[in-house]
């Protein structure tokens, strides 16, 4: 007698089933933060193009509390992004040297490398 | 079965999530202490005026901005359908509408400057 | 040899009898050196003959008792008792309709595997006399992690996409389709772009990477799509942008 029984599946939670599917929604979801993040840079442009008082308004509503917040969580978002990306770049860009492929950590290692000198060229600019 | 048209954005999400992952951090980090004030003649309306005044600098602006917004619009869409929400086409042009925007208005900001 | 008694919780369904499955606990006196299909084992041949199952060669090579072990995709015959407190919940994989206790319907598995054209398709035809196919050691290491697939199918049972879109193509299928992709003694890759560079095909995977966390294989499925994606995108740009690049 063939009657399979197809067992439910919630399409709005199942990603509390298990911790991998969580981890993944996280890295998921700071996609929000980026995103609101880079409206937030279109924002400070047009300031910067309005002018010193304008610019320097735009700086001083970062200061309330809110936006403080904002960028702190911004800042967590960006960092969770950032890692989740860069471990996983040997599976998608694996790199074949004669015959052997090149050990994942040195690429992921690599990309961190990268990440400091770029974060540290972005720091000095800024700064 | 037609081939997916997906490339297009999925390309862009790549990229950007590339940019992202090498220069939000330490973007946040800058406009988090431009936000908290750790020293006042840091991120100032002159420097960042000079920098975003010449070519070059309004092309990286442009490229990371660009960049940034197609990542998180894709990924966005893709988060939505896994939040269980089954509106795939419209989704799919509200966020891209949204990048498409502030694609456009990034590029208007920068030839003011 | 020490011996601990288990209580082990089985998802049972019996088409005939019942509407939705349900779970029965047996306690099973266990050597710390088993296995749980040996456990399942023990039921069958001692405590309920009822019980239905799929196993064969107990050593992680048939891929056939593919099970959901305490929630997670598991090869029995590679869940060691002694990793494991004296309460184990075995369910049938996940996201597959089950057709009695642990028993799963594979059909759709099968019929997604074969669409993909799982076999050598030679860029031109060869008559045998003019020899084999030569390849070299680089080139036999671009694929051969994927050739240790064992069509176990926990990447499915492991994949949510899989699970909320049961079109998609999934995770060995796709990466069974790299695998001649990646072989050069392989000219078949347009065919099966046709059939795996669709909405349902590779594009479906958004990356959750669980495929490759549970592979007792260790081979790498999340990998292989996400490679897939790159060179579909790659080809996307070159024939729209660059229509005068022929491949």
């Amino acid at each position: 007698m063939n009657k399979p029984y197809v067992r439910p599946l919630s399409k709005t939670s199942w990603f509390l089933t298990q911790p991998r599917y969580k981890r993944y929604m996280a890295r998921e979801v700071t996609c929000l933060f980026i995103f609101a993040y880079t409206f937030l840079l279109i924002m400070g442009l047009k300031r910067l193009a309005e002018g010193p008082d304008a610019f320097n308004a735009f700086v001083q509503a970062l200061g309330s509390p809110l936006g403080v917040l904002f960028n702190l969580s911004v800042l967590i978002a960006a960092v969770y992004h950032s890692t989740t990306w860069f471990n996983v770049t040997p599976q998608a860009m694996p790199i074949q040297r004669g015959e052997e492929f090149v050990p994942g950590k040195i690429i992921i290692g690599a990309h961190y490398a990268l990440w400091a000198v770029v974060s540290l060229i972005v720091l000095i600019l800024g700064v | 079965m037609a081939k997916s048209n997906k490339p297009i954005f999925w390309g862009l999400f790549a990229a950007g999530g590339t940019v992202t992952a090498f220069v939000t951090p330490a973007l946040a980090l800058v406009t988090l202490f431009a936000a908290m004030r750790f020293n006042m003649d840091m991120f100032t309306y002159d420097a960042i005026h000079a920098f975003a005044a010449n070519w070059l600098g309004k092309l990286v602006i442009f490229g990371i901005i660009l960049l940034s917004l197609w990542h998180a619009a894709h990924r966005t869409r893709v988060t939505v359908h896994d939040f269980g929400v089954r509106a795939d086409g419209l989704v799919a042009i509200v966020v891209y509408a949204l990048a498409g925007i502030g694609t456009l208005l990034t590029l208007v900001y920068l030839l003011r400057i | 040899m020490s011996e601990r008694q288990i209580q082990l919780e089985v998802l049972r369904y019996n088409p005939e009898t019942d509407s939705e499955p349900r779970y029965q606990t047996y306690s099973v006196p266990c050597l710390n050196e088993w296995v749980v299909l040996d456990a399942l084992n023990y039921v069958k041949d001692n405590l309920d003959p009822t019980l239905s199952y799929r196993w064969s060669c107990h050593m992680a090579v048939c891929g056939s008792c593919g099970m959901m072990i305490n929630g997670e995709p598991k090869l029995a015959c590679k869940a060691f008792i002694h990793e494991y407190t004296d309460q184990i919940r075995v369910d049938p994989m996940a996201n597959f309709p089950i057709e009695r206790d642990l028993v799963t319907s594979v059909e759709d598995f099968i019929a997604k595997l074969a669409s993909v054209k799982p076999y050598l398709i030679p860029k031109e035809d060869k008559p045998i006399s003019a020899g084999e196919f030569k390849q070299t050691p680089a080139e036999l290491k671009k694929f051969k992690q994927y050739t240790l697939c064992i069509n176990c199918m926990l990447c499915y049972a492991a994949c949510p996409q899989y699970g909320l879109v049961p079109e998609f193509l999934g995770p060995a299928a796709i990466s069974m389709a790299h695998r001649y992709n990646q072989d050069s003694r392989d000219g078949g890759r347009d065919q099966r772009q046709e059939v795996i560079a669709t909405d349902t095909g590779v594009w479906e995977c958004s990356f959750v990477g669980a495929c490759s966390e549970v592979c007792p294989k260790h081979v790498d499925p999340a990998g292989a799509l996400q490679q897939v994606k790159v060179a579909s995108t790659i080809d996307w740009y070159k024939e729209h942008l660059m229509p005068w690049m022929k491949k």
